[in-house]
Parts: structure tokens; sequence; C-alpha cells
């Protein structure tokens, strides 16, 4: 399956939990009450804080995001800098909207853990010397393979048992828990020698999720996405949509992982990318009702606003191996004969090229929807090259 | 491993198209049926399949175990289960000695599962064909797992039945069969194609294959279409500098566009995600150009670099086109051509009244939540299914008086008794209603219907009642309809008096129940209890109702009562208080009943 981040607070939570030990940590967002906290939380008041953005992005230390050894009312002052700020990370730009507060740590020693996956192992990486200089001291790392049928074995690694004790239980549940990537950096022991996770960073198999995901940083949300998540969720098939310019003028309807990757490559190649409003995919045979609704969200997200070209639906997708085109097709067509008035008033052209299963049948029924509908329907069978119609919609040929 | 036409295949999950299309697959490479046992937990028994137009039965057993010592031969296991199950087969297919290969369909399988079944896979020498593919083709030899290719037209367009040179490996497998195609037109074809699967760590890789199919005399040329996302492309490098794939190798790596989204996506492939830089296709795709690899400027380029290519290995010689040969004729299925428009066959059953064909069912044109919307009553409804038309609301109400007035004559009537008789004879609700329905006849609730066609034939000739009395009573018949066993003109039956009050009341006209009761007059005279009864009055009211409704013509009134709807009215009538009664013994727990031997007269004849 997938592997999916997930926030520091809920890998803390997961990692503590397994190892029979209580997380102090406490998750804000923009609906906490921090009048209320100390109700819930009293230690907040008594002990000295760290705060940090928990949004699935690093180096928070080096952009300045981190605030440490801060009484509550310093936390409070600095959410109120930075709670709904907006902040640019490379090319990503969003609001900063989750924190972690946690007990502030006196401490000297920092160690580095992490664990990778590979094909046929698991990777350990561990340093006495961790924190945020690891890299530079990247010579100092142990680095321990452990196939995958095979235990992790650290008789002959030279670290304090009470950290070798560690290492292994974190091991065994990075395996149990379905984890495909955990790093520490740092952690260290408190004064009563009990280890702390100073900075964590997990991915997750999508199997062994339980929580809510996080959205990554700079993905703006969409309810339309989480309406095809909903049904992609409860799907035999694969309904896939993430929606990243919505007034942009090309939108997709793509069938298949590999052929929806050639149609937007394709896009991208001519230089049009700025003109793309979505990636949405779907495959393994959805039903007819499952394609009419997936379309739908398409539709009236893409009918909200004009384009003053006009906007371009491309139906496009390689020659199916089993997904019956022609069923999939009705759907399709079903939605577009509901939004039949947004897409003409848009002046909404779509281009569709398609082969596999009753192809034949669904091109037709395609090709007579457009004329029906008086809404321009271009129709491709297998015989025309896959982006063939992305040349056709950006007007250039190769 | 390689796959040949003698290759065999376990099935995992009797999954009947994908079974199908291998075997269609086989007809048209003229070798046996490739699918040699099934295994489906809590089945057993056979499968029937077709193989052209002849029917095979495939064994079907509920365990892998059993199918494997059954059949050594098959070196392959299409494991169709879900990803919920498809774990523990694969794993119990690894622990086998027959099976060499396995082919696991399912997408979603944990990633540290597929992880542990690859470690297995090594140490027991199996090759893994997936997660999440659709399996391949070995052209002219095997069909792995049914899908790949698709229907079989497009399997003889891509011309997979009969070996090429090219051997191909993708990670999508639909990509996989628009490269059959590409293929199929460029060059002399495919020798084997594979869909790794679109996982981070797929079963086997891209370079798995690759080395297999170095090994393929029959294979001059490589194709491989790769994917953002992973490491595993750059293997492929290694290998080719090791000199352990040297075949001319002509590649792609889709996912270029993955560089305009500001934050990390997931495409629809688990294993395609944006990741570190080394991952990137345009970083692997520059890797691979710099490693000698054949990588065109974009993925629209592929096809001319494979034709290009092709056509110096031919020029070289490396090549040699064999004959074409002519592809066998696989049948169509009956459905599939049904359904395509490609047959006709004359049904053999009509139905005019309902539907079950669209998304609901409908009663006539009407969907069934409609009527209920619309709050149809009782009588509604039998004016929907039985006359297929909007009745009147008097008939209507005329109907359903005759459903009230009909339901039971309590339990000593014939049909009542008959149905407590089997009930306590123990047979089931549906046996006994049966039992009560079948004395309905001639002497038995049959006079309604009787009624009918005698006042409609002498209403219809304009016979005098004083004629029709007399000629009755010549016949020796008793006129149906006339004759209470209690009731008499002095003490009419109420029944009777309500029914035809509320015609006078609502019926545009009640040309039949006069005449019933202009016999009434003649025949009361001779007896004061043969008055109009309410079958009688039923049936003469019925065909008011027919008439005045103006709904039917002479013709379809004369069908009405000749088919017997009144005798059905009386039947769905009575099955109420037929019903009443079995479930009120029933609820007794009334034992056997026994006719009681002093109620019987006994005339044996004697010894």
């Amino acid at each position: 399956m997938a592997r999916v981040k997930i926030r520091e607070f809920d890998a803390k939570n997961l990692i503590l939990a397994k190892l029979n030990r209580i997380y102090k940590g406490i998750l804000i967002d923009s609906t906490t009450n921090l009048e209320q906290l100390s109700l819930q939380y009293p230690w907040i008041l008594q002990e000295k804080l760290t705060v940090k953005p928990d949004q699935l992005f690093g180096k928070r230390g080096k952009l300045g995001l981190v605030l440490l050894n801060a009484d509550f009312q310093q936390v409070k002052g600095y959410l109120q800098r930075h709670l709904n700020k907006e902040i640019t990370i490379g090319k990503a730009t969003d609001k900063l909207t989750h924190f972690l507060i946690e007990p502030f740590i006196p401490h000297e020693k920092e160690y580095y853990l992490s664990i990778t996956s590979e094909r046929d192992h698991d990777i350990l990486h561990f340093s006495e010397e961790g924190g945020i200089n690891v890299e530079e001291n990247w010579n100092k790392i142990s680095k321990i393979e452990v196939p995958t049928l095979q235990e992790l074995d650290l008789e002959k690694i030279n670290i304090p048992e009470k950290i070798k004790k560690f290492i292994q239980e974190v091991f065994h549940l990075y395996r149990r828990s379905h984890f495909c990537y955990l790093e520490f950096n740092p952690f260290t022991f408190d004064q009563n020698r009990n280890i702390i996770l100073i900075d964590t960073v997990a991915q997750i198999d999508s199997c062994g999720i339980t929580m809510l995901l996080p959205k990554p940083f700079g993905r703006k949300s969409h309810p339309e996405e989480e309406f095809v998540a909903a049904i992609d969720k409860e799907s035999g098939a694969s309904l896939k949509l993430t929606v990243l310019n919505p007034k942009g003028r090309i939108w997709n309807i793509l069938s298949g992982g590999g052929a929806s990757l050639i149609y937007l490559d394709a896009v991208v190649n001519l230089g049009k990318h700025e003109e793309i409003a979505n990636y949405g995919e779907y495959s393994g045979n959805p039903t007819t009702e499952e394609t009419y609704q997936y379309t739908k969200t398409i539709l009236s997200t893409m009918t909200k606003e004009h384009h003053p070209q006009g906007k371009v639906l491309l139906i496009g997708g390689a020659i199916a191996n089993f997904t019956d085109v022609e069923k999939t097709f009705i759907g399709i067509i079903k939605a577009l004969q509901e939004y039949q008035d947004p897409l003409r008033k848009g002046n909404v052209s779509i281009f569709v090229r398609r082969g596999g299963p009753n192809y034949e049948k669904g091109l037709r029924l395609m090709e007579q929807t457009g004329k029906e509908l008086q809404i321009p329907i271009a129709v491709h069978g297998p015989e025309t090259p896959m982006t063939k119609i992305v040349e056709k919609i950006l007007g250039v040929s190769s | 491993m390689n796959f040949t036409k003698q290759t065999t295949a376990i099935f995992y999950n009797l999954k009947p198209l994908p079974i199908q299309q291998m075997l269609d697959f086989d007809f048209l490479c003229e070798r046996p049926p490739s699918v040699i046992a099934i295994v489906h937990p809590g089945k057993k028994g056979v499968h029937k399949a077709f193989f052209g137009q002849k029917e095979v039965l495939i064994p079907v057993y509920d365990s892998l175990q059993e199918a494997t010592q059954k059949h050594q031969t098959a070196e392959v296991l299409i494991n169709f289960a879900s990803h919920r199950s498809a774990y523990p087969a694969a794993k119990e297919a690894m622990e086998t000695t027959s099976l060499k290969t396995i082919v696991i369909v399912a997408e979603g399988i944990p990633e540290r599962q597929t992880k542990e079944l690859i470690a297995l896979a090594k140490q027991q020498h199996k090759l893994i064909i997936g997660p999440s593919t659709v399996g391949g083709i070995a052209a002219g030899s095997f069909r792995i797992a049914g899908y790949a290719g698709g229907k079989i037209e497009n399997v003889i367009r891509a011309k997979l039945y009969r070996p090429g040179s090219v051997g191909l490996v993708s990670k999508s497998g639909g990509m996989m069969n628009e490269l059959f195609n590409i293929i199929a037109r460029t060059t002399d074809g495919v020798k084997e194609g594979v869909a790794v699967g679109g996982d981070l760590f797929p079963g086997s890789t891209l370079l798995d294959h690759l080395l297999r199919f170095e090994k393929d005399e029959k294979i001059k040329l490589l194709v491989a279409l790769g994917e953002l996302g992973g490491k595993q492309e750059y293997d492929i490098i290694k290998a080719r500098q090791e000199g352990r794939s040297t075949k001319p190798l002509i590649m792609w790596i889709p996912g270029t566009c993955a560089e305009i989204f500001p934050w990390e996506v997931q495409f629809g492939h688990a294993g395609a995600k944006t990741g570190s830089d080394e991952e990137s296709a345009k970083a692997k795709n520059q890797a691979l150009k710099e490693a000698g690899i054949i990588v065109p400027e974009s993925f629209e380029r592929l096809e001319e670099k494979i034709k290009e290519t092709f056509e110096e290995l031919k020029k070289e010689g490396k090549i040699i086109v064999e004959e074409e040969p002519m592809p066998k004729e696989v049948p169509l299925d009956y459905a599939e051509a049904l359904k395509e428009g490609k047959v006709r066959k004359a049904t053999n059953i009509t139905s005019t009244i309902s539907s079950d064909l669209a998304e609901e069912p409908t009663y006539g044109a009407i969907p069934i939540s409609k009527v209920i919307e619309e709050n149809y009553s009782l009588g509604n409804l039998l004016a929907l299914l039985w006359f297929k038309k909007k009745l009147p609301n008097y008939f209507i109400q005329f109907l359903e008086k005759c459903i009230i007035l009909a339901a039971d004559h309590g339990p000593a009537v014939s049909g009542a008794h008959n149905a407590i008789v089997a009930a306590r004879a123990g047979k089931d609700v549906i046996s006994s209603l049966c039992s009560g329905l079948l004395t309905i006849g001639p002497r038995f609730g049959g006079a309604i219907d009787d009624a009918c066609r005698y006042f409609k034939n002498v209403v219809d000739n304009n016979t005098l009642p004083a004629a029709f009395v007399e000629d009755m009573k010549q016949k020796g018949i008793s006129i149906p309809g006339i004759g209470h066993r209690i009731k008499s003109i002095r003490n009419p039956d109420k029944r009777v008096e309500l029914l035809k009050e509320f015609a006078r009341q609502n019926f545009p006209a009640t040309k039949h129940l006069d005449y019933a009761l202009q016999v009434e007059k003649i025949t009361a005279k001779k007896a004061e209890n043969l008055i109009l009864n309410v079958d009688g009055c039923m049936a003469a009211l019925f065909l008011d109702a027919l008439k005045s409704s103006q709904q039917f013509n002479p013709e379809e009134i004369k069908e009405i009562i000749e088919i017997g709807y009144m005798n059905g009215l009386f039947a769905l009538s009575r099955s109420i208080g037929i019903i009443g009664h079995i479930l009120d013994q029933k609820r007794l727990k009334e034992g056997l009943y026994r006719h009681p031997t002093e109620d019987i007269l006994y005339l044996n004849d004697k010894e």
C-alpha cells in the first residue's frame, strides 16, 4: 500500500503507547481554547515548554519556528504570532495551522536513530552525535542492515544497554505497526534517565493508519477531494482527485495509474503546466455509479468559474485491460447530462481517447452525447496515439 | 522460469471471467487449457468453462494444499485473492515445491507483507509477479492472470497469439496493454510482456524481468516503462554496466509532471510519489540515458525509437521476421455477443406488466418507489398490474370492497377447511395455502366468475329476464349468483345492500345490476331465499364497472370475463382468510386432524 506521512504528535503517541509510556504532548490548532488548556494539562503552567509547528515539514529549527525553554505565557505569545500565518517553504506556501507543545527537556547528549525500509532489508542508522548537525557528523553514524526475515542483532554494537533495549523495542514496533520510515533526531535522556523523543518524523503504510491523515504542507484543501477520497475508500476500484489549480483551464479524468501520468507529462512537456487544474485518476473497473459520482464532482468544480478561452475536459486513458469502457462511460455521460447547462455556458469542450473492453460502444455513446447536448466532444479510439488529443487541446502539433 | 505452451496454472479464487479469458487465449494459441485447477476456500467440485465452443470442467478445491498435491505439473499460481487473503495464500504457495511463479493481483497489500514474500521468494527460488498487477502475456504461450491484453479482439490486434522479438516490462498494466499495441504496430510484436505492478516494492522488479528476457534467445529487443518514485530503475543501470543486461533497451520513466506540484503528491499507483530528487522521473530518465540506454525525449517519441531500433536489428540480420500465421477464431460468448448486438434470438417469454431491468423494479412503467410515494391503494395496484390502466375511483373502491367482502367465510368452507387440515398435518404456510386455494373452482368460489359470464351473455343479447330464468329452468341449471342459505327478500343480505347502495351512488350506470335485480324479482317469487346473493351482486357490478369506466372495448371486456379475472380476485381475497386460518392453527399448535369415524358412513362389501 501507499506510504503516508503522519504528524509528529500522532507518531509519538503511537510509538510511546506501544512502549507502554505516557506521551506528554498537546496538538494545538485554531480550534484549541488556550485559556482552558491548563485545566486539562496542568503541567503547562508548572514546567518549561517547547512549541513548534507539526505539519510534516522539517528544518523547523533552521526556519526559526521552534520556541524552547519557554513558559506558557511565552508559548501563547508565540502561537498568537504564528497561528494561521502564511509561510513559504521551497515552492509550497501554506498557513501554519498545527503546533505541538511539549515539556522542555534540558539535555546535553543528543542521539540519532532512523529506520528506513528497503526492498530486502530495513536499515538502521544510529549515532551518539545526533541533533541539528547530524549530517555533518555522518561519518560517526553506525549503519545496520537487517534482512527482512532476520531479527535485529545489537550484540556487537557498543552502546549503553538502556539505548540498546530502546532501539530493540522501537525496531520491533516499527515492523509490527507497518512503519516505513522513522527518525528520532534527536532523542535524549531526561533527569530521571528516561528516554525522551525530542523530534520525530514518521511514515507509515496506509494499511496501518487509524488516525486522520494530515494534508501535505502547501496543499490546499478542497471538499471535492475529500468526497472522492470517501468514494475511493468504499470502492473496490481506485478513484483519485488532487486539485492543483481551481482556475486552471485543463481538467482531467484520466484512467490508469500509468496512463494518467503520460497525459499530464504531455501537457507539461508542451509548456502548459500552468493550465492544469487537477490530477484525476480512476482505475480498477469502477461501477457506473462511481464514475458518475466522480465525474459529477469534477464537473461541479470546473464549472464554478468560467475561463475566457473556455475550459477543457480531458477524458483520457490507455487501452484498458479489464475496465469496461462502456460501463464507466455511461456514468460519465450521466454526469455530463446533468451538467449540460453549466458546461455549455462555460464553453467547455471535451476530448476523449480510450481503448479497452467495449470501447467501441463507449465511444459511440460519448459521440452521441456530444450531439444531443450540443457540447463539443471529440472522440478517439486506440488507433489514435494517446496524447494526440493533448496536442489538439493545446493547438500544437509535434 | 519460462512461460511456454506447456505451462499450466492453479487459479486461486474462482473468478469466471479471467479464467475464461485465459482459456480463450489458450484456444487462440492452439494450446491445451492452461488453468488446470481452481482453489476456492469453502467450495469443492468443478467449474465449467469454455474451451472454444466446447465446455471443459476444471476441478475446484477448497485448499491450495490439495490442489498442488493433485496437480504437480502446475507451476504457476494465479493468486486472485483480495488484499486481505492474498498474503497467506502466497505464503502457502512459497512452501510448495511444484509452484514456481506466484502472480498476485490484489492491490493494497501492506508493504511489510510484500517484503516478507520477496524474502521468502528469494529463499525458495520463486518468481513473484505483482502485487497490484494485471499480470502479463507470453505471446502464443501463456496468459498470465487472464486480464492482461484485454478482450480477445485486442489480443488479436496486438498479435499476442504468436511470439515476436520484443521483451516488454512495465510498472503499469494499462500502459503495458497500450505498448502491446504500439509494439505490434512498429515491430514483429511482443514475445513476452509483464506488468510488475504499481507498488513501491513489486515482488519482481523491472530488472528481474529484463534479466529473464536476457536469457530468452527469441527476445532481441527490450522495452521497459518505469515510473517516478522508488529507485529500482537504478538497478537496471548497474546491471547494464556489469554486462548482465546487454540487449538493446528502450526505456521511459513517466511522471515528469510531478515537478509542477508544489507539495508531495501521491499519484494513482502506490509507488508513484514525489520523493527525493533521485526518485524523480527526470533524474531517472537522465541517468538511464547516460548509461547508454535508449531514452526518447518524451513518451510520444517512444514509438519511433522502438521502430528505429527494430529496423536496425532487422537490417543487421539479428531479427528475421517470420511469416504471419492466421489466428484461430475464438467463438464469441453468447452474452457478450448479445450485448454487442452481434446475435439475435427470439425470446421465449413475454412480460407486459412489470420489469426488473431498470435500476429499480417497475410496476408497468412506474418505479415502485413512486407507487409508495403516491400512496397507491391495493385497488390502484390491481389497476396497474391486472388491468394495466388507470381506473376511475369508483372502480378501484369497488375492487377493494370485493376483496374485503370475500376475504373469509369461516373455517367450514372447503378452502379454509382444506388449509386447516393441511396446516395441522404439519405442512408449511405455502403448501397449506395451496391446498386451500386448490378447492376454488366450479362449486366453491367460482360463482362470481360464472355469474359474470351468464349476466354478460344475457345483457349483451338483450334476453328478457323472464326468458333467462325460464331457459335456465329448462336446462336444469341453478342461476349462479342467485340464492342464499338463510337470507331472503324480507331478511336481506346486508352486504348486498351496501354494495347496491355504493353502486347507485357512485357508478355512472348499473345496467347489469338492474338486470340481475329483475331476475331476482322473478326467482324470489318462486322461493323466498332465491335472492341476488353477494357473488351475483359482485359479478353484475363488475360488468357495470368495466363497461361504464369506458376504458375497455367490448373485445377486451369479453377477454377479461373469459380469462376469469373475478376468479383471480376471489383467490386473492380469500388467500387473506386462508392464511389467517393457517396462522391460527399454527399458533394454536393444533395436532394432526383425523376425521371422526362416526362421521363417516362405512359401506364396505361384506365378505
